[in-house]
């Protein structure tokens, strides 16, 4: 067995002290053979840090595609030869999307928007759906509308929106191989602004985006720096179109080593299952996440691709004795 | 006919590859006029519309 096992039991899991950066890279290094042992521990920090609980999401995209942004993964962009054509979401679809949501007995709705930012047509967009949402179905709303200013900051805490996602999406070191129309450091400055708006942060990424194992543990690190409440892990899924249309998807063990190391570095954290785990991991490996680390799921589909059906999560969860929070633990 | 994933005639080359990503994703030509589609995915299901076409749902 790795020593580095050994020395993460008891700094993790005895101490709740995440892995440093170096640390995070020996585990994405540590042999297949210790992978069943690094899941395991990963599992109990997971259990003794957060507990059994699952935390269950949907999402839904309220403006589909012709962002500005070119970031390489995506195809939203309207800056590549991507199918995905530009398509707003009226209230009553969102409103209906929230319900069905609900049903599942997810207490998260991420309302997310293909832009660089809010204009005022989406914000109006926004308020509107937010009351609507809030009037009629008992879920918490999420926002992800990328960059935003200070006074859009305090209207999504005025309108009642609780926590907002902001991906950095990969390392610092790497995400100018990624995205060259804006930087790291300006995301980094909107969830600075979020952070001390009282709204909790959500801040993730996207693993397999041509990132070298050292830049991964770097990413680790940055996030555990940005302490975030949730930290949604995607796996590329790698879309026609894009510049990494072409990039090999992560292989299994390495997603899973991967989801390990990230809960040693966060111990506390609500890690969530995203994009890509169905054509990265499937069946056996979305199991194995959840016996990994992962506390949280996105069920149902995605923004422009579609996900396990719901049911098929939430007889997983029960089938792992894992009850799903409920809304009254995260008010 | 046209395949509504990446809009080539559906009688020409291999389109295994697409029928199997289709499994997790929803059209995107319309299998009619190969016009890329306005789609629209939501938690349990998505809508595809071609202006020419009309709509279709999962
Ligand atoms: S900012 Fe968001 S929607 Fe726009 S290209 Fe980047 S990831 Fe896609």
């Amino acid at each position: 067995m790795s020593e580095i096992l050994d020395r993460a039991r008891a700094q993790v899991l005895t101490d709740g002290v995440g892995l440093d950066e170096a640390q995070i890279l020996e585990v994405l290094r540590s042999p297949d053979d210790d992978l069943p042992e690094l899941l395991q521990l990963a599992h109990d920090v997971r259990m003794k840090w957060c507990g059994p609980e699952v935390e269950v999401e949907g999402i839904v995209s309220l403006k589909t595609g012709g962002c500005p942004e070119d970031c390489h993964f995506c195809s939203q962009s309207g800056l590549f030869a991507s199918p995905v054509r530009s398509v707003w979401l009226d209230i009553p679809s969102l409103v209906e999307a929230a319900k069905q949501t609900a049903a599942t007995g997810a207490t998260e709705f991420c309302i997310v928007a293909a832009v660089r930012g809010p204009d005022k047509r989406l914000m109006d967009q926004m308020r509107e759906g937010v009351k609507a949402i809030r009037a009629e179905v008992d879920i918490q709303v999420a926002a992800s509308l990328g960059m935003l200013s200070q006074e859009q900051v305090d209207d999504l805490v005025e309108m009642g929106v609780h926590r907002y996602n902001h991906n950095l999406e990969t390392c610092q070191s790497h995400f100018p191989n990624v995205v060259t129309t804006h930087t790291w450091e300006e995301r980094w400055g909107t969830l600075k602004m979020v952070r001390e708006s009282g709204m909790e942060v959500c801040c993730g990424g996207i693993l397999g985006l041509g990132e070298s194992l050292a830049q991964r543990a770097e990413f680790a690190a940055q996030l555990a720096q940005l302490d975030p409440h949730e930290v949604p892990m995607n796996f590329l899924n790698p879309r026609p179109g894009t510049p990494l249309g072409d990039q090999p998807v992560v292989e299994g063990k390495d997603a899973l080593r991967a989801i390990a190391a990230f809960r040693l570095a966060m111990p506390r954290t609500i890690l969530r299952f995203a994009g890509g785990r169905e054509i990265t991991l499937g069946d056996l490996g979305t199991r194995d996440g959840l016996l990994g680390g992962i506390n949280a799921v996105i069920v149902g589909n995605y923004l422009t691709t579609l996900g396990r059906p719901a049911t098929a999560d939430l007889e997983l969860l029960q089938d792992l004795k894992m009850p799903v929070k409920a809304l009254s633990a995260t008010i | 006919m046209f395949c509504d994933r990446c809009g080539e005639p559906a009688a020409q080359g291999d389109h295994r590859g697409c029928d199997a990503a289709r499994a997790l994703e929803p059209p995107r030509y319309c299998p009619d006029c190969r016009r890329r589609m306005k789609v629209q995915v939501v938690p349990t299901g998505w809508t595809a519309t071609c202006v020419e076409h009309g709509t279709r749902t999962s």
